[in-house]
């Protein structure tokens, strides 16, 4: 059985013009030490999707329908108080924007215990030793541990961040953009970071991105979101490389390609549709070049083209494929 | 059994020692303080204000010593003769009951800075607890708050004070006056601290604190009030000023009890006993000067605090 699995989940938000259907239906299984990337453009429920897992939905969010299995448990349906115990020391966050995540009149070190004493009984020493091994994890130096947010770098901060997520030794890492807002370069050592860590610590990891080039780096297995829907999902490979669905096809492809002729790639033309009346039929539908008279009228399920390569498109259907 | 011969052992060492981690902490907070402190003295109008009230303080402080040692005379002793005019011997003079008049604005100073010094911790106190609950979780609790909130602040606090005075009846003991006027005074901080906490509880490092498994209390306590709490200091230090004017205030309208002499009970004497009308320019305008200076000290080092505090007004 895989470790987190979620099935058919739908997260509503109620907002004063009416219901926002920011995530419907959408289902994946994440393994043991697997990374799986949630990507998408902004507004289409990877952040949502995400936050529902531990429940951590602003306060007009609710999940509506569908479950999170995790180790016997729904995490959809527990108490509160259970749900505390999970937060951190089995799922851990970490943040989109290590600036703000970071309270800046509280030291790095205090802030990086704080989770460890929350959770496990343990004196402030033991706390401030587990503080000083991972930030050496990390990559930063203990002696800099007492210094407050200001005082360090951008890549500093996410890896200050990365220590608190892991400051309880937890199985999954949710990772929201962990990389924007951040420079090339330690873009690529924050990403390498993480890898690293995956492997030394058995963890697994759901990556969220707007970057394909991030998640084609670092995970194994990939959901391409649209319009808070599971457009594809599969590994990695098989989605970048044999992309089922128009969407996906249009969002690598509008990806330059440093060999190819110089000119600006090509885009998807239109926007994502208003999640308050989401259209009837594929939510894809309006901006699809390869849309036919189906498409505008049923909701296409998720099909599997090749072993765990699953696209919600009615293209992919066997039926009208042969 | 096990498990809870483990708690125990985790609580009792948790109270003992851990001298080491908690003398780290106290270096931090002695290094903060000094910091503050050094901006504090380096600022032109704090360092002014710091010693303004370091010298009316320790001169209150003083007070008793110095009256013992016969540097100052009794105030309350009536051996001198009346309406005595500036001298070497009585620097302000005497006043209507032969009473020594600097040894009297000295003396009085220990009455006034105790009750701007308490009354505001009470108004900080009541305003930062209200400020909390109601900018924390809002809806109705902050609407019934802010209701009574914009009552106490549509109230003129004069007459607030004054009707409280007739309620409790007759002249005001010292310790009513400070309750009264920490009680009446808390309307404005809990408006600042209210505003403050509505925009740092959206911040995402209380989400981050949540998902770590922290509770409401944890919440409040150690990631939202550590980021109010400048601002409230600050307010603090300039609400003393008010709410020693605001005792003087009461004195000088007769509603306190003169046996806490404080500079609004020397000011309501002078002008019952018509000071000016007779020439005793000393009497009126000695207390009244010290009052503008300790006052002037305070708002003056609260702005400066304001200034250091406030990440907003900083200059970089």
């Amino acid at each position: 059985m895989a470790l987190l699995e979620v099935d058919h989940l739908q997260t509503y938000f109620d907002t004063r013009s009416g219901i926002v259907h920011a995530v419907d239906d959408v289902s994946f299984k994440l393994e043991k030490g697997e990374a799986l990337g949630l990507a998408g453009e902004s507004g289409c429920g990877k952040t949502t999707t995400a936050l529902s897992i531990i429940r951590l939905l602003p306060k007009n969010g609710r999940i509506v329908g569908g479950s999170i299995r995790y180790m016997d448990k729904d995490l959809a349906l527990v108490k509160d108080s259970e749900l505390r115990r999970i937060r951190w020391k089995h799922i851990a966050i970490v943040f989109q924007g290590a600036m703000n995540a970071l309270n800046p009149v509280k030291r790095i070190s205090w802030q990086i215990a704080e989770a460890v004493s929350i959770h496990d009984q343990v004196t402030k020493e033991e706390a401030q030793d587990r503080v000083d091994e991972l930030l050496e994890l990390v990559g930063i130096s203990p002696a800099r541990k007492n210094e407050y947010p200001h005082e360090f770098s951008g890549g500093m901060r996410q890896r200050a961040m990365i220590a608190m997520a892991l400051a309880c030794n937890p199985k999954i890492i949710i990772a929201d953009e962990p990389v924007t807002a951040l420079d090339v370069m330690i873009q690529a050592q924050i990403l390498e970071l993480l890898k690293q860590l995956r492997e030394d610590l058995d963890l697994s990891m759901i990556l969220i991105s707007h970057d394909l080039s991030v998640i084609a780096e670092t995970c194994d297995k990939v959901a391409i979101m649209y319009a808070g829907k599971l457009a594809e999902y599969g590994r990695c490979r098989d989605v970048f490389l044999d992309s089922q669905h128009p969407y996906t096809q249009g969002l690598v492809r509008s990806f330059p390609d440093i060999y190819g002729p110089r000119d600006l790639p090509p885009w998807i033309p239109g926007q994502p549709p208003n999640l308050l009346e989401p259209p009837v039929g594929c939510r894809f539908a309006p901006r699809c070049h390869l849309a036919i008279d189906v498409c505008t009228k049923e909701d296409p399920p998720s099909y599997e083209t090749d072993g765990g390569h699953l696209a919600a498109c009615t293209l992919c259907d066997p039926a009208r494929r042969r | 059994m096990a498990s809870s011969f483990t708690n125990t052992n985790f609580w009792l060492r948790r109270k003992l020692g851990f001298t080491e981690v908690r003398q780290e902490k106290f270096r931090l907070a002695a290094h903060r303080l000094g910091e503050v402190t050094w901006a504090v003295m380096k600022h032109r109008m704090g360092g002014i204000g710091v010693a303004i009230l370091v010298f009316s303080c320790v001169l209150a402080l003083l007070a008793p010593f110095l009256t013992s040692s016969g540097l100052l005379a009794n105030p309350e002793a009536k051996i001198y003769p009346a309406f005595l005019d500036p001298s070497w011997q009585h620097p302000f003079g005497t006043d209507f009951n032969g009473k020594d008049i600097l040894s009297r604005v000295v003396w009085g100073s220990r009455v006034s800075l105790l009750v701007g010094l308490l009354a505001s911790v009470i108004a900080a106190v009541l305003g930062t607890l209200v400020g909390l609950a109601s900018g924390y979780w809002g809806g109705a609790r902050d609407e019934i708050l802010m209701r009574i909130n914009d009552v106490f602040l549509s109230l003129p606090w004069l007459a607030l004070l004054l009707v409280v005075a007739y309620i409790l009846g007759g002249r005001l003991s010292l310790f009513v006056i400070i309750f009264a006027i920490g009680v009446t005074g808390w309307n404005f901080t809990a408006r600042v601290v209210r505003a403050q906490v509505l925009s740092v509880k959206e911040r995402v490092f209380v989400e981050r604190a949540r998902a770590a498994g922290a509770g409401e209390w944890q919440i409040l306590r150690k990631h939202i009030f550590p980021n109010v709490f400048p601002l409230v200091f600050a307010n603090t230090i300039l609400s003393v000023a008010v709410a020693i004017l605001s005792e003087s205030t009461l004195a000088y309208l007769g509603k306190t009890d003169t046996n806490n002499l404080s500079w609004g009970v020397i000011l309501q004497e002078a002008s019952s006993n018509s000071a000016v009308l007779i020439g005793k320019w000393a009497w009126i305008v000695m207390p009244g000067l010290a009052l503008v200076i300790v006052v002037l000290g305070f708002s003056l080092l609260g702005y400066a605090l304001d200034e250091i505090l406030n990440p907003k007004l900083r200059e970089r």
